[in-house]
């Protein structure tokens, strides 16, 4: 299934009859961004005209639609549409920036059973009729929750930071998903602050690469832009200038098989910057 | 890594060096499942079998996981002191 570092469009797992991909979006480890990761994902591909559907599979602890800004439009979830209160199409929230970008929130006040892995098998099988792209947004961790995301999806992304907590749940993740017969996980490294690596102070590319070797999709800086765009609830691929959204537009280029090189990472704080900042304080 | 260790060399490793390391390190036990307690025991049961035939140092003996070039490796040293009639001393790996 590596096949170097042009990804195909559709990565090996299932070809036959269905247009869409389900991609699963994972980390082991909570907090390296597997949910931001999703939501720019989501716009960059829809930038390009795709048809994207979003899944917060995070019952309990939903937050993909704080991310995508989409909080306010919440009536149904995902739960809703496996119990039948709901149809698909009802609980999918459009979101009205892009042309065809969609989000199916998570329950709140549920948890992780309340959905079973063959509900979102279907769910997945149900979307992709209709999407080119489900991005299941998995929460952290490796049981039910982690299970449930994984169980639709056609190729694996592992999102990690170069941080030896982050590489280690990393890589049993990765075993977990050739057991779960998903093949082999493609990499995004995020986080990358090019000045601690140039230090010595941070794994570089290369390092997390050589431990946990696997194809890597991008990666991604550490942008304060993320932050701000955060707060905003408008993902940084929607902003042409944040470096952090190139690095995910980037990422969905190459998912939809063209071949980007990897971005070459500015240092924001290197001596002039430094210097700079001394005089604007 | 300050600028007196980078202009005068040191000693030290930088912290992605040691980061990277421990990694590896603990990833080669994650991967091949098997706690220090069941090493422990590998190296009892491995005892038990050599010594049948021949005597064998379990005092400097040592059982560790390393990694090889893609792959994970047991590397087992086992001085042995002689055959079980008594005759050489010779270390063999």
């Amino acid at each position: 299934m590596s096949n170097g570092s042009a990804p195909a469009p559709t990565n090996g797992a299932k070809p036959a009859t269905v247009n869409g991909r389900v991609i699963t979006i994972t980390s082991g480890k909570g907090g390296v961004g597997k949910t931001t990761t999703t939501a720019n994902i989501g716009v960059a591909l829809a930038l390009q005209g795709k048809r994207v559907c979003c899944i917060d599979a995070d019952i309990g602890l939903r937050n993909l639609d704080v991310v995508m800004g989409l909080e306010n439009r919440i009536v149904y979830d995902i739960v809703d549409i496996v119990e039948g209160r709901a149809r698909l199409r009802q609980a999918m929230i459009k979101d009205k920036r892009l042309p065809e970008l969609y989000l199916i929130p998570a329950a709140q006040t549920r948890d992780k059973s309340a959905v079973s892995p063959e509900q979102m098998q279907s769910l997945c099988a149900d979307l992709k009729k209709d999407m080119d792209f489900v991005l299941v947004d998995s929460p952290a961790g490796i049981e039910q929750g982690f299970k449930n995301a994984i169980a639709g999806a056609d190729e694996v992304l592992i999102v990690t930071t170069p941080e030896v907590s982050a590489v280690r749940d990393a890589d049993r993740i990765i075993g977990l998903c050739e057991a779960a017969e998903k093949g082999v996980p493609r990499l995004i490294i995020n986080r990358i602050r090019p000045s601690m690596v140039r230090r010595g102070d941070m794994l570089s590319v290369e390092d997390v690469l050589e431990i946990l070797a696997i194809d890597l999709v991008g990666i991604v800086p550490d942008d304060e832009a993320i932050i701000v765009t955060t707060n905003r609830g408008a993902p940084a691929a929607m902003d042409a200038h944040s470096q952090a959204g190139q690095a995910y537009r980037n990422i969905a280029a190459r998912l939809t098989g063209h071949e980007v090189p990897l971005m070459v990472l500015k240092e924001n704080d290197g001596f002039f910057q430094r210097i700079g900042r001394l005089f604007k304080q | 890594m300050s600028i007196w260790d980078r202009l005068f060399g040191s000693r030290n490793q930088t912290s992605s060096a040691v980061a990277k390391e421990r990694l590896q390190l603990v990833l080669v036990h994650d991967r091949v499942k098997l706690s220090p307690e069941l090493i422990e025991q590998l190296k009892t049961e491995i005892i038990a079998v050599i010594s049948k035939h021949v005597q064998i140092d379990e005092q400097n003996m040592e059982i560790e996981f390393t990694n090889g070039k893609g792959f994970q490796k047991l590397r087992a040293d086992i001085p042995i002191l002689g055959s079980r009639d008594g005759a050489t001393t010779r270390r063999v790996r």
